[in-house]
């Protein structure tokens, strides 16, 4: 028998996540941050990542977001399929957007993409992005990736043709160049290869979840030649301009590749909640 | 690199003596101002109309802070930089219309050193610090255009030892960006 999961356990987890979501960050993107301060071979650019450190010290003590842009909220939710759900979930997390922009408080950023009118709750039409996923057991989990629009606004897909598997390479460098000092270096890179438009798309977002350190070949080699760039901390010059690299790959129509990069800011900001499932 | 505590309005002094990667720490006033108030400004300065604040030798912020209303009164929970690169087409309009003297921002901003020269200073503070930048921030002032919504609004904030601002863009034509743009280039050319 699983745990009652109730409509008011959603909403009180959702308040929860946001809150240590938009307060603090995963401890291995701090330990990251921490490392390439001790690294950085500039006075200029060891400033930033400490002011960045500072920041988040001050952020967690103070229990207020650690950026102004407190992102687009999104969220992953995972439910297993023998979870029992008898309300509306989306009406929950929905709900619990909203109680959280006031509460802890959230800037509200959701606006019309035309009219540019504030909703003012950080809801409307579409927002917040909630992506469902079915997987084993008998638990929810819901993940809370608030995403600020300043990296989000450097990012970029390209449906390549299928033999030009070779210059995907160039592809993330020429984006991380032409991103410059905007999206808040030093940042993380997710990279979705294949699937279609929109799924390389939503696999280079899953992909900035994946833990910091954990780095493949492929990825190792991307970051090593995006850090020979010498962006550095916001742009200013340095060793560090991105901290980790991640791919995510999904089978694709065999007529293409499409490829997406998602830029991240430093503030990998991102907290779950698994519900259920005690026996 | 050297420090500078500096006071707003910057004298025009000030203003030369600052070259890139200089580190600054402002006291005084600054308005935020990001796509829409430059929008907005522009707008009433090519109807000739006056605007409701003053940008004589002013600090604008390119900043949509998150602000919080107790008992009436609003204080700044969260007010880091935004990209200023949004901005870049509509500064030099800004500054042929008002003499404002100083951008804070993040990120740089494209092709306004031009702009900028003999005039004013584009100031860089660390992107995503809000927590941080809103320790140095002592009162908000007033807002303007509130119907622009709270991150487009211009807040007029009273600020002490703000920074640290690293000069990105100086008032000679130097732009640190660019030339750190420049480098990466170059790298890339020869990794591709």
């Amino acid at each position: 028998m699983a745990a009652d999961i109730s409509y008011d356990t959603v909403v009180n987890s959702v308040v929860e996540i946001l809150k240590k979501a938009q307060t603090g960050l995963p401890q291995d993107v701090t330990d990251a941050l921490r490392r390439a301060a001790s690294q950085e071979s500039t006075d200029i650019a060891r400033e930033q990542i400490e002011a960045i450190l500072r920041n988040i010290d001050i952020a967690s003590r103070k229990q207020v977001p650690i950026c102004q842009d407190t992102g687009i909220l999104i969220f992953f939710v995972e439910i297993g399929r023998e979870a029992k759900i008898d309300f509306d979930l989306e009406a929950a997390i929905i709900e619990g957007a909203k109680i959280a922009t006031e509460t802890i408080p959230l800037r509200p950023n959701a606006v019309d993409p035309l009219t540019r009118h504030n909703t003012g709750t950080n809801t409307g039409n579409g927002i917040p992005d909630i992506k469902y996923e079915f997987v084993e057991g008998d638990r929810i989990r819901i993940t809370a990736a608030p995403k600020g629009a300043g990296s989000e606004n450097m990012s970029a897909i390209k449906m390549f043709n299928p033999t030009e598997a070779d210059r995907i390479h160039e592809f993330v460098l020429e984006t991380v160049l032409k991103a410059g000092g905007k999206p808040c270096p030093p940042i993380i890179v997710g990279i979705g290869i294949g699937g279609s438009f929109d799924k390389a798309a939503r696999l280079s977002k899953l992909a900035l979840l994946e833990d910091t350190d954990k780095m493949d070949d492929l990825e190792a080699s991307l970051l090593e030649d995006i850090n020979a760039l010498g962006i550095g901390p916001m742009g200013l010059g340095g060793d560090t301009t991105a901290l980790a690299v991640h791919i995510k790959k999904a089978c694709c129509h065999t007529a293409s590749l499409p490829v997406a990069v998602n830029i991240q800011c430093w503030a990998n900001r991102h907290a779950s909640v698994i519900l259920g499932g005690g026996k | 690199m050297t420090e500078f505590h500096l006071s707003t309005p910057l004298k025009k002094e000030e203003l030369e003596q600052l070259s890139t990667g200089d580190v600054v720490y402002l006291t005084g006033t600054v308005l935020t101002a990001r796509d829409e108030a430059h929008a907005r400004i522009l707008e009433l300065a090519g109807k000739g109309e006056k605007l409701p604040f003053d940008l004589e030798g002013a600090a604008i912020y390119h900043c949509g802070p998150l602000m919080q209303q107790k008992d009436e009164r609003w204080e700044v929970v969260a007010a880091g930089p935004t990209t200023s690169a949004r901005m870049s087409k509509m500064t030099p309009q800004l500054l042929d219309n008002y003499n404002v003297t100083v951008l804070i921002g993040k990120g740089g901003m494209d092709n306004v050193a031009g702009s900028l020269k003999g005039k004013c200073v584009y100031l860089a503070f660390t992107g995503g610090c809000a927590a941080l930048a809103a320790e140095n921030i002592r009162e908000v002032e007033t807002v303007h255009w509130p119907d622009l919504g709270m991150p487009e609004a211009v807040w007029v904030l009273k600020v002490e030892n703000f920074g640290p601002l690293i000069v990105g863009i100086d008032a000679k034509g130097n732009d640190l960006f660019a030339k750190i743009e420049e480098r990466a280039r170059n790298v890339f050319s020869g990794l591709r």
